[in-house]
């Protein structure tokens, strides 16, 4: 009787728990209490580990020091070729992008925090670490090593933050192949290598492609890496992660908001819509340009700063400036489309 | 006389906090501290489900009201360690519960081969039901050779059940 009562509840509980989902509530109270108890006693329960992992690299220092010397110099010297063709794309980038008035996304500010604790079974790989709400970490905010994504936050407590891997049976994130720009979903299955889903086009991915996040649906920034592209030996693409490359013991948290956090919604919200009356009848002329921004009324330069701006761009073309409406020329038309197309260009 | 003071002697090492309490804080603490982000010579240690060595022993010598109470509540606080979907581990390890419970009667009483076998079969029996929960709840097949790798670690853990075993099978001479 004991046995079914208690399967009972835990099928209930089952069935409520949405550890994956973006809700901040859903992490749950109980999860929060029991981090934050465990989170402080596993710190200092690896804390010899540390110890001792530092005593190992310093003693591999002192012997492989001259190797090592001998490595650096040589990746220094390729480092210092690309700073000069950085600085050259640099300049040229910044002309192109007054030129065009493009307005790119704003730096991310990153928190570091350290992983106490490290799940890796078949059927939940997380992973605790001790910054949380006083950083400013919330829910959805990608996680990164020194080498790629790592995976995001799932939950949020004062001093702990759980981190859902890409690897995790339930993490589901945008991808894009570096070579094509093919888009695909990376999906984990608790092993190493999670699966890259619904792969669309001709010959979309190779062998070595490289594979970033895509930034679809604003969740996460684009053009972060994630890993390269392997076939895996049941036939299915599968990604080899750049975070695997280095044991992840610090991870840098990007504190980063979605692009309807960073419009101003209220100074959205404050324009008011033309009376229907006022609505333009349609003009042959303009039949070159798509529907969209057809109908908006305002002249070009009213719209290109607005139309520019990554957050702005859906309440622009849904609530037009109360502006007398004027029928759009097709000429002035061009440099709308091309810097919002230029706005989703990746910011590395 | 004597017959009263062995009985109590028998009745006391029978008790609650030896025979639930330590096996289950003694697993939680091991699963604590294989979660740590340790790597040896680069490796990460295996997931073992410890708490799977108590669960077939408490079903093997005497069920009762209390272990399957135990077993859901410690299998919640592993699902908070893990950050697993929450009744994941209580209801699976519930799950080989009831399974060596129903296997009971004609398993029990076989040699340290046979219950090695009749351990190994619940694990799968745990294993398979946390992979069919998670396919149903997710959505998405978990990796074969991940729940493999963990099946085979926990099935290598029956040495620590039968020392259970051999520690409480003639404690408590009601049960002889």
């Amino acid at each position: 009787m004991a046995v079914i009562v208690a399967g009972v509840a835990g099928l209930g509980l089952l069935l409520s728990d949405r550890r994956e989902t973006y809700k901040a509530e859903a992490y749950g109270a109980g999860r929060v209490v029991v981090d934050r108890v465990v989170a402080p006693a596993a710190n200092v329960l690896s804390t010899p580990a540390d110890w001792a992992r530092s005593l190992g690299n310093g003693i591999g220092d002192y012997f492989f020091a001259v190797s090592e010397n001998r490595r650096l110099k040589l990746e220094n010297a390729r480092l210092r070729q690309w700073r000069d063709a950085a600085i050259a794309l640099e300049d040229i980038n910044s002309r192109y992008r007054a030129l065009l008035g493009v307005k790119i996304d704003p730096p991310i500010p990153m928190v570091t925090a350290r992983v106490v604790l490290d799940a890796r079974g078949p059927f939940a790989n997380t992973r605790l670490a001790n910054a949380g709400e006083e950083k400013g970490v919330r829910v959805g905010q990608p996680v990164m090593s020194d080498a790629g994504l790592v995976g995001r936050v799932v939950g949020t407590g004062q001093g702990i933050s759980r981190i859902l891997l890409l690897t995790d049976v339930a993490s589901h994130m945008p991808v894009l192949v570096d070579r094509t720009n093919a888009r695909a979903i990376l999906s984990g299955d608790g092993g190493p290598n999670p699966t890259l889903d619904y792969l669309r086009g001709i010959d979309p991915v190779r062998n070595g492609d490289r594979i970033l996040s895509s930034g679809d649906g604003g969740v996460l920034p684009r053009g972060l890496p994630v890993g390269t592209a392997v076939k895996g030996l049941d036939g299915h693409w599968r990604v080899r992660l750049s975070a695997d490359a280095v044991p992840i013991d610090l991870v840098r948290i990007l504190l980063f908001k979605d692009f309807t956090d960073l419009a101003a919604q209220k100074a959205l919200q404050a324009a008011k819509m033309p009376p229907l009356t006022d609505v333009p009848a349609p003009v042959a002329s303009s039949s070159v340009l798509p529907p969209a921004i057809t109908s908006k009324p305002a002249p070009a330069p009213v719209v290109a700063p607005v139309a520019v701006k990554p957050a702005a761009i859906k309440p622009s073309v849904a609530k037009p400036a109360p502006t007398k409406p004027i029928a759009p020329a097709p000429a002035p038309a061009k440099p709308v489309i091309k810097p919002s197309a230029a706005a989703a260009e990746p910011v590395r | 006389m004597t017959f009263q003071t062995s009985r109590q002697t028998a009745a006391r090492s029978m008790d609650a906090w030896n025979w639930l309490a330590v096996p289950t804080l003694t697993c939680l603490m091991l699963t604590l501290l294989f979660a740590l982000p340790i790597r040896v010579f680069g490796l990460v240690p295996p997931e073992p489900v410890f708490l799977m060595v108590p669960a077939f022993v408490w079903a093997v010598i005497r069920p009762s009201i209390l272990p399957p109470i135990v077993l859901m509540v410690s299998g919640l606080l592993i699902d908070i360690l893990w950050g697993a979907p929450l009744g994941l581990w209580g209801f699976s390890l519930l799950f080989g519960y009831a399974g060596v419970l129903a296997s009971r009667s004609f398993a029990s009483g076989q040699g340290q081969s046979m219950n090695w076998v009749w351990y190994a079969i619940t694990c799968l029996i745990v294993e398979l039901t946390a992979y069919l929960v998670t396919l149903i709840d997710v959505q998405a097949a978990p990796s074969i050779v991940g729940a493999f790798w963990q099946w085979a670690v926990t099935a290598a853990l029956y040495p620590f059940a039968h020392q259970l075993i051999e520690r409480f099978e003639d404690a408590d001479v009601r049960f002889k």
